[in-house]
């Protein structure tokens, strides 16, 4: 097998064994890259250079004996987390040439563990999309079916992992842009409890949702990388100094006298057949496990799209409002005034979903309309939170589809917002209530096309979602199949 | 018809916090531009803010000082508006929740006392400044001051006049300097107001419509501003006209306030919670912490003085005017045991070389000590009080102590009667004729010989002894 089709756990035996030297796995994957990218094209931008450099490094490490949890292992970064010196973009034209002077705190964490960084990956710009067909730079094509979109927002993410142009990557996940492209790409994508990663450099679309999470080829990949980016962190206020296990410990436990619930709110009109088949499965698969599975209810189901469309895009309109043109980012030059230069170089430098969304979002922060939108989805949002406090009181776990359909097709939904915010009407709940959400692959349409099974456990309770997610992917074994590229 | 002023006013006061309230940035005023800086005061993608908790404490001592009400949780909220100082596009600073609500302060209004309402202090950041070139169509922004704490009181209409609102600013300024939470540097922007002032006929309820003052940089523009605001809205009253709600500038030299038309109006800044910063809970334990460490405030501070140094009034403000000032005064009292005299000396002499070369009682070359050690040689009769004035001023000159100043001088008191007898008859032989007068009933020139004995030893003679002597000697001879 080539070394770039390897996990991070086969890789490292192989590394700490001396059969593979970090070099040349970094060359491996630059070369695997070199013959992907111009199909699938997940990356803005490649920093082989400076990755061969780390690779060197980790090298030397190796032979002294410094062998650390991502020592080598070649790693992308979704182009939303701040590095300090290789610009960031975060897939707009406003931030077409920021170059960061700070990384972001997962960038040092993974840096410190030995991380190898491949390069930054596309994604929807400002993690405002659902396909990836919103970045200033180009489409990234799903390795399933060039036909078809990667999912979104770290979609580039998504499709790296998956056209094994990465080992592994982080993405950023504000109503599903981590599990929604992982299960349209047949990869496993975690978000984790909002407070559980440090946001601090990950440029905000919407704070009170976003949160920090590892694609990889499998779920024990997953617990590796989130015992590194895992934590504490005093520069973030909303960061939670909850101690952080061992996550890998949890992956050999199974599952045997769980109560895992159905959500009855998940299995409704709009799923795609072919996806209800395979998470039945999935769940038929999880009660052989020895869980018992329940139905249970959440009741305010119904409302979380129109809560997440009222508090991301105010957050966002907020979040956004620094990129005036006036220190850093795309100014318009002909602007003949203060006011005139704000917004020729917003206009110019923000496409149309990121403009709509703010302007969602100035209007329902306006006065006179606060009470009605931001208040009452603030205050929905609490009851939607409840549910889930609810059926965890009952459930070790959920179990849902990860997605509504399988990976549509290119430009299928450009022209429809509402069709394509529907795409995630399955994963927003998850940051609604900040509990943490993973998926994993759970089989294939007829077309072959990649289906991802959605597990979710209560806060900070990351240890038993990878305990589950690790005991269903053991005996269901989708993960090993890889798009024919 | 008689109108009566209704005036609120908002006061900005920077705190003295060593770093800024959101970053590790210091707080120092004056550095090259943008040299204070960080990605987070700077709003780069990605960064997100964490309190300074000190700032809390700063903003929740002058809650106390002014009694208002802590509240058990404050929140931050974000002020959208866009501006080049603003980085982030926002403020971060308090709307729902703020800090603390419900105090007050009593100020001297006609010869009485008055109570004027606190309505809320509230934390918040301060934005940039802009530097607009003087010789080409463009601006520079600089963001040291991006981030530094600042606190906004607001206090009720509860202000009548001009007069009041600058009595009020006053007690504002001197608690906030007090408490040693804001230098009140007026022209740097340290201590900041805002009025929002309108009329209403004299004996009703309802308020009229206000305008709203800026750019008021001192004390004495508060209240040229506000007399002239005073003067335009009753003549747009008067004159059937209505007042529009806007906001005006003052212009110092002109002595006017102008209407600040156009974008500046009408804003929505849209606020809601800051998602990046979690609520702030206040238990007593920490209001207790805060309190126990709060210094003695000017008005006990005077009451005080009065009571136990026996001084005026008048005297008892002047000395407790700063803090240092009290405490400098109140050094001396404790050295000398003259509150009196220590009162004289300060606010004559010692204040009059402060103020002449403009500097702050902390750098007086006088330490207490000193001046407590002259007041002693005073009382002890080494030297007269005329003697003293020398002294002191030496003193203030060389810092040197006056037992030094008074030995080297040969300052030295004649108390010593035989020293003085011959002086006396000889100054009495020399002046025969007035010697004459005197005898003849001029009791005027009694002072004329006192003069002459005092010219003749140098103004060494004591003059208590002059005059004894003088007495028997003149008396003897009628």
């Amino acid at each position: 097998m080539e070394l770039y089709a390897l996990t991070i756990h086969e890789l490292q035996d192989r590394l700490k064994a001396g059969e593979v030297t970090a070099g040349a796995l970094a060359r491996a994957v630059f070369d695997r890259i070199r013959a992907v990218e111009p199909e699938v094209h997940a990356y803005i931008t490649l920093l082989e250079e400076p990755a061969l450099a780390q690779a060197d490094r980790a090298d030397r490490a190796i032979r002294d004996g410094d062998l650390r949890a991502l020592t080598g292992i070649p790693i992308a970064l979704k182009d939303i987390f701040c590095t300090r010196g290789f610009r960031t973009t975060c897939g707009s034209r406003i931030l077409e040439n920021f170059v960061p002077p700070y990384d972001a705190t997962v960038v040092e964490k993974l840096a410190a563990a030995g991380a190898v960084f491949t390069g930054k990956t596309n994604m929807d710009e400002f993690a405002m999309g659902s396909s990836t067909e919103t970045s200033y730079f180009g489409l990234t094509r799903n390795p399933w079916d060039l036909d078809r979109i990667p999912g979104g927002s770290s979609g580039g993410s998504a499709a790296a992992v998956a056209a094994d142009a990465c080992i592994a990557a982080l993405g950023s996940d504000t109503g599903g842009s981590i599990r929604q492209p992982a299960a349209l790409c047949g990869v496993v994508g975690l978000k984790p409890t909002y407070g559980r990663v440090s946001r601090y450099g990950l440029v905000a679309f919407a704070s009170s949702l976003d949160q920090i999470g590892p694609f990889t080829k499998d779920v024990e990949d997953a617990a590796i990388l989130m015992n590194v980016i895992a934590g504490y962190d005093p520069r973030e206020s909303t960061s939670v100094p909850e101690d952080v296990p061992d996550y890998r410990a949890f992956l050999g436990r199974g599952i045997d006298g769980w109560t895992v619930g159905i959500p009855k709110e998940y299995f409704v009109a709009g799923l795609d057949p072919e996806v209800e088949r395979a998470v039945r499965d999935a769940i038929g698969v999880i009660e052989g496990l020895g869980a018992r599975c329940i139905e249970v209810s959440l009741p305010h189901t119904e409302h979380c799209l129109a809560v997440y469309y009222i508090v991301a895009p105010a957050e966002a309109s907020s979040n956004l409002a620094r990129y005036d043109g006036v220190r850093y980012g795309y100014r318009s030059p002909d602007g003949r005034d203060l006011m005139e230069m704000f917004k020729k170089s917003r206009s110019a430098g923000f496409g149309a979903e990121v403009k709509r969304r703010i302007m969602l979002g100035t209007y329902a922060l306006s006065s006179g309309y606060y009470d009605a939108y931001y208040k009452k989805a603030s205050q929905v949002r609490a009851l939607i939170k409840n549910d889930f406090d609810a059926a965890f009181r009952t459930c070790d776990a959920l179990v849902t589809p990860t997605t509504p359909t399988p990976a549509f097709r290119i430009g299928e939904k450009t022209d429809d917002p509402l069709q394509m915010y529907l795409s995630d009407i399955l994963t927003i709940s998850t940051n609604l209530a900040g509990i943490p959400g993973i998926s994993v692959p759970c089989g294939y349409t007829a077309a072959g096309l990649p289906v991802g099974v959605q597990f979710q456990t209560a806060h900070f309770a990351e240890g038993k979602l990878l305990q589950i997610a690790a005991a269903y992917e053991k005996h269901a074994n989708f993960t090993k199949r890889r798009p024919k590229l | 018809m008689e109108y009566e002023p209704v005036i609120g006013l908002e006061v900005h006061a920077q705190l003295l916090t060593d770093t800024k309230i959101f970053c590790g940035c210091t707080t120092q005023f004056g550095a090259a531009p943008n040299t204070h800086t960080c990605p987070v005061c700077l709003g780069m993608p990605g960064v997100l803010p964490v309190l300074n908790r000190k700032v809390v404490e700063f903003a929740m001592k002058m809650a106390l000082a002014t009694d208002c009400r802590i509240n058990p949780a404050c929140g931050y909220a974000r002020k959208n508006y866009f501006y080049p100082d603003l980085p982030k596009g926002y403020q971060i600073s308090q709307f729902a929740e703020p800090l603390a609500e419900f105090g007050h302060v009593d100020i001297d209004s006609n010869g009485g006392k008055k109570r004027i309402g606190i309505t809320r202090i509230h934390m918040e950041e301060d934005a940039g400044k802009l530097i607009h070139d003087e010789y080409n169509p463009w601006s520079y922004v600089d963001l040291n001051r991006t981030g530094v704490p600042l606190i906004e009181i607001v206090s009720e209409p509860d202000i009548g006049s001009a007069e009041e609102a600058v009595a009020y600013l006053k007690r504002l300024h001197e608690t906030l300097v007090y408490l040693e939470i804001c230098d009140g540097n007026m022209e740097e922007g340290s201590f900041r107001c805002d009025a929002n002032i309108s009329l209403r006929p004299k004996g009703t309820e309802a308020f009229g419509t206000r305008t709203e003052l800026k750019n008021m940089n001192s004390f004495r523009n508060v209240q040229r501003a506000l007399d002239y605001e005073i003067k335009r809205q009753q003549y747009v009253l008067e004159g059937g006209g209505e007042v529009v709600q806007e906001t005006r500038l003052w212009d110092d030299t002109a002595g006017v306030t102008h209407s600040m038309r156009g974008k500046e109006e009408a804003h929505d800044y849209r606020y809601f919670p800051d998602p990046d910063l979690v609520r702030v809970e206040v238990d007593e334990t920490w209001i207790a912490t805060v309190r126990s460490g709060l210094p003695e405030l000017p008005p006990e501070k005077r009451e005080r003085f009065l009571e136990d140094y026996g001084i005026p009034a008048y005297d008892a403000g002047v000395l407790t005017s700063s803090r240092a000032l009290a405490d400098y005064y109140e050094a001396v009292v404790r050295l000398s045991g003259e509150p009196k005299t220590a009162s004289n000396w300060v606010m004559g002499d010692v204040l009059r070389f402060l103020n002449e070369e403009k500097r702050d009682i902390r750098d007086c070359p006088i330490r207490p000590e000193a001046l407590a050690a002259m007041i002693a040689l005073i009382k002890d009769g080494t030297i007269s009080g005329k003697m003293a004035k020398d002294v002191v001023e030496e003193m203030y000159r060389t810092g040197r102590p006056p037992e030094d100043i008074v030995r080297e001088k040969g300052m030295v008191q004649i108390t010593d009667e035989g020293a003085l007898v011959p002086v006396i008859d000889e100054i009495l032989a020399r002046h025969p004729g007035q010697l004459e007068q005197y005898r003849a009933g001029k009791d005027k020139l009694f002072g004329f010989f006192v003069g002459q004995v005092m010219k003749a030893t140098q103004g060494k003679a004591n003059p208590q002894l002059i005059n004894d002597l003088l007495q028997k000697r003149l008396a003897a001879d009628r």
